[in-house]
């Protein structure tokens, strides 16, 4: 086989290859959950089809709060963090504030979703550090006061973890977005025009904008609506919600429960099939209700006003989430901590020289799956995104909705469905299966991250490397990945952090043999030993942040007297 | 040295017409194609170096001399192409970027050698191991062309070559390009704008518009 042929082989197989690697595993998931919930499973006696499995389920007492719980913290955490994103971009978009923000996105997304619960529910506790910052001078309590927070039984402080993490994420999807419906341009015509900033964000870019966010809006609500770790932590347990009671009935020693954990896994499927359609339905109202405002040629709304709540929201999220960190900090280096003294003092290392022995193992692991995960996603992203280049044109409209199919169907409803189909298939659990669980999850994240780059880079490198007589492997390894390694780079740690936080897919895919940082914090956070929970937390948080070192480290080495290569310091 | 012959010559969008060319480029001439945004100009180009987009529907033959080009794919052609931006790899240097486009024939020294001689050719000897941005203008321009001379082309295709540059610098470029392209004997092709460069080309000049898209001598 020629080079030619080699490089339109591999470049043709490889977008075929991301589609089976993403759809396979949710589809056989979703239907390998779906025999078990009506009974048919002959390796546990079910030979016959029944509704007995729902009956079941819709007999477990308070079934009704744990669905209203999981569908309300899902959309209202959702709607917050939309809120916030457009508040603050349509208040400070270009502004060297804005420019700020960006700046600590990156960071804000390397932190997993259960190192930043863990860190809130610290910080957030009767004993937590916003206790003892207001205490006793302006509470007046000397000891922890008593009420449940966070775990409070409305989900308040399961919403306010989720958008703590959902705003970075929205933030980011949308500075690819707004380049691309050209937010500038627009909005200079508006303000040209006589629009106030956020007016004429409002106005004339959410209406690009948005078209472009739904995808990733949509993964938001359904991560929300059934994520397992976070709820673990920072959400009530009793009931809990429908996500974290699916994973209970799993795990319960009666294998008989597995016919209603299936059932539940459907069941949270629906869920956040609704949800979505509530949030769709709300959209089409919106859009109704903003029709006539988009026309009546009103200059300005509130404003100062909402410009304000902007400013206040964002800091908030940005505080809460640093103050977590430092809270993890503290009570890593904790000796004795007592009620209501702010710091710990004095300060000690015993407790990482004490958890050493216990991190290698989590640590080793973890890094070996996210390596893996990351660099199996990483050879088929850039396979896709060099087949586009091949083809000249853009990747088609349900190819991308397969990009986001991992996304979109809760984790926990296809996951256990392929956990089932893996015991039936006979292939041990293990690093393996763990490792292509953690890449169908890290893969969108990767392409999400790189497309934007990569389709921007100017054709005309590749054509002036051909017309030198560069086949199309030469252009692609030498000229294309080089002039994009800082992005590939960026989309790898991006990739590796997504591969550290991952829980649920670690315990199924796993079974117990394989023991992650994450799989570690989640389990010791429901424990009372705060200092070792939070040695865990960081060490989840620090090898993404590692990561994201690295990323930007590397190419600022390697190009170090290539100015055109190094990043700028606008 | 090779012709360039552009053998009846048709590309069409969506089925319209978009220009219809039969043309043959002597060795060493320079044939200077002029014309409104739009008629087509950058299309033939990326028609001859085998870039075209599938969107548009291309007919007749390209030929070097009695070699058929256009069935080819755009390494095997041998055809250089310059652009508007000098487009000089920003992760390699100087040599790097000469480097990156020439035949591989003879060992690493001798490559080394026909680089320095070829810098040392435009007074830039010294400039081997330099970073693409930090060089002028000019200087960009000149490593451009070196490069595409480097890998010893049959024919060269010039994009509006010279737009980019300062006025002043405009001319002494324009003459040294030209007088490169002459020197080599090589059939070029240049798209322009500018009637200035095609004066100072001094060959034969087709101009196209939007009623008259077709040149048949």
């Amino acid at each position: 086989m020629s080079r030619t042929a080699s490089y339109r082989f591999t470049i043709g197989v490889l977008p075929w290859l991301t589609i089976a690697l993403l759809s396979l595993p949710v589809a056989s998931g979703v239907l390998g959950a779906m025999a078990p919930a009506f009974g048919y499973l002959p390796v546990l006696g079910g030979d016959s089809l029944t509704l007995a499995p729902w009956r079941q389920l819709l007999e477990v007492p308070g079934l009704a709060d744990m669905v209203r719980l999981s569908v309300v913290t899902g959309l209202a955490s959702s709607a917050l963090s939309l809120g916030i994103v457009v508040l603050f971009l349509g208040s400070f978009l270009h502004t060297p504030l804005y420019r700020r923000v960006q700046r600590w996105l990156s960071p804000l997304l390397a932190v997993p979703h259960a190192a930043a619960a863990i860190g809130l529910a610290f910080l957030l506790a009767p004993s937590g550090w916003v206790a003892r910052g207001l205490s006793p001078w302006a509470s007046g309590w000397q000891y922890p006061p008593d009420f449940a927070f966070p775990g409070d039984a409305w989900g308040l402080s399961l919403i306010l973890g989720l958008v703590i993490k959902e705003v970075p994420f929205l933030l980011l999807m949308s500075l690819a977005a707004l380049v691309q419906c050209q937010a500038r341009e627009r909005l200079t015509v508006a303000r040209s025009l006589g629009y106030r900033p956020l007016t004429g964000f409002l106005k004339v870019v959410m209406p690009g904008l948005y078209p472009l966010l739904r995808l990733p809006l949509y993964a938001v609500i359904a991560f929300a609506s059934s994520t397992v770790d976070v709820a673990m932590i920072l959400g009530p347990s009793t009931p809990p919600t429908l996500a974290v009671s699916v994973v209970g009935w799993l795990n319960d020693p009666a294998l008989s429960m597995h016919f209603m954990a299936s059932a539940g896994a459907l069941l949270q499927m629906l869920l956040t099939l609704t949800a979505l359609g509530i949030w769709y339905a709300l959209e089409r109202l919106v859009v109704c209700l903003s029709r006539r405002w988009w026309w009546d040629g009103r200059r300005q709304c509130g404003e100062r006003w909402l410009g304000g709540m902007a400013l206040t929201t964002m800091r908030l999220v940005l505080g809460l989430m640093l103050a977590s960190l430092a809270g993890l900090m503290l009570w890593s280096v904790a000796a004795y901590w007592p009620f209501p003294r702010f710091l710990p003092w004095p300060p000690t290392l015993h407790n990482w020289q004490a958890a050493a022995d216990d991190l290698i193992v989590p640590v080793g692991q973890s890094l070996l799956v996210a390596t893996a995960a990351t660099l199996l996603s990483l050879v088929l992203v850039l396979g896709s995104l060099e087949a586009e280049t091949l083809r000249r044109r853009p990747m088609r409209r349900w190819a991308q909705v397969i990009l986001y199919l991992p996304l979109l169907v809760p984790s926990v409803a296809f996951l256990f469905g392929l956990v089932m189909m893996q015991a039936q298939a006979g292939i041990q659990p293990g690093l393996g299966a763990v490792i292509v669980g953690h890449a169908v999850f890290v893969l969108p994240y990767v392409f999400l991250s790189l497309a934007e780059s990569y389709r921007r880079l100017d054709p005309r490198w590749s054509q002036q490397a051909r017309s030198l007589g560069a086949g199309p492997w030469r252009v692609f390894l030498c000229v294309r990945l080089p002039l994009l390694l800082a992005p590939i780079l960026t989309a790898a740690a991006v990739g590796f952090a997504v591969s550290v936080g991952q829980y649920l897919p670690t315990v199924m895919m796993g079974a117990g043999r394989v023991v992650t940082v994450t799989t570690e914090a989640v389990s010791l956070a429901s424990g009372g030993d705060r200092r070792l929970t939070a040695i865990f937390a960081l060490a989840q948080l620090l090898l993404p942040a590692l990561g994201f070192l690295l990323a930007m480290l590397v190419p600022r080495y390697l190009f170090r007297r290539r100015q055109d290569l190094l990043p700028r310091a606008d | 040295m090779a012709s360039l012959i552009l053998d009846d010559i048709v590309i069409e969008q969506d089925q319209r017409l978009l220009l219809s060319l039969d043309t043959t480029v002597a060795p060493g001439d320079v044939l200077t194609v002029m014309g409104p945004s739009g008629v087509g100009k950058s299309t033939l180009l990326a028609f001859i170096a085998g870039f075209l987009s599938p969107a548009f529907t291309p007919r007749g033959r390209v030929l070097l001399d009695k070699t058929r080009i256009d069935t080819l794919p755009a390494e095997q052609r041998h055809v250089g192409l310059l652009f508007q931006d000098p487009l000089l790899f920003p992760h390699l240097d100087v040599e790097g970027n000469l480097a990156f486009g020439m035949v591989r024939e003879g060992n690493r020294r001798h490559r080394r050698e026909q680089i320095h001689e070829a810098l040392a050719s435009v007074g830039l000897e010294a400039f081997a191991k330099r970073d693409p941005a930090t060089l002028s203008g000019g200087q960009k321009a000149r490593v451009a062309l070196l490069r595409v001379l480097l890998s010893q082309p049959r024919a060269i295709l010039l994009d509006e070559p010279f737009s980019k540059l300062d006025a002043g610098l405009r001319d002494e470029i324009r003459h040294w390009v030209f007088e490169r392209v002459r020197h080599y004997r090589l059939p070029t092709l240049m798209v322009t704008h500018d009637e200035a460069d095609a004066r100072a080309a001094a060959g034969r000049i087709i101009t196209l518009n939007d009623t008259t898209t077709s040149y048949r001598p």
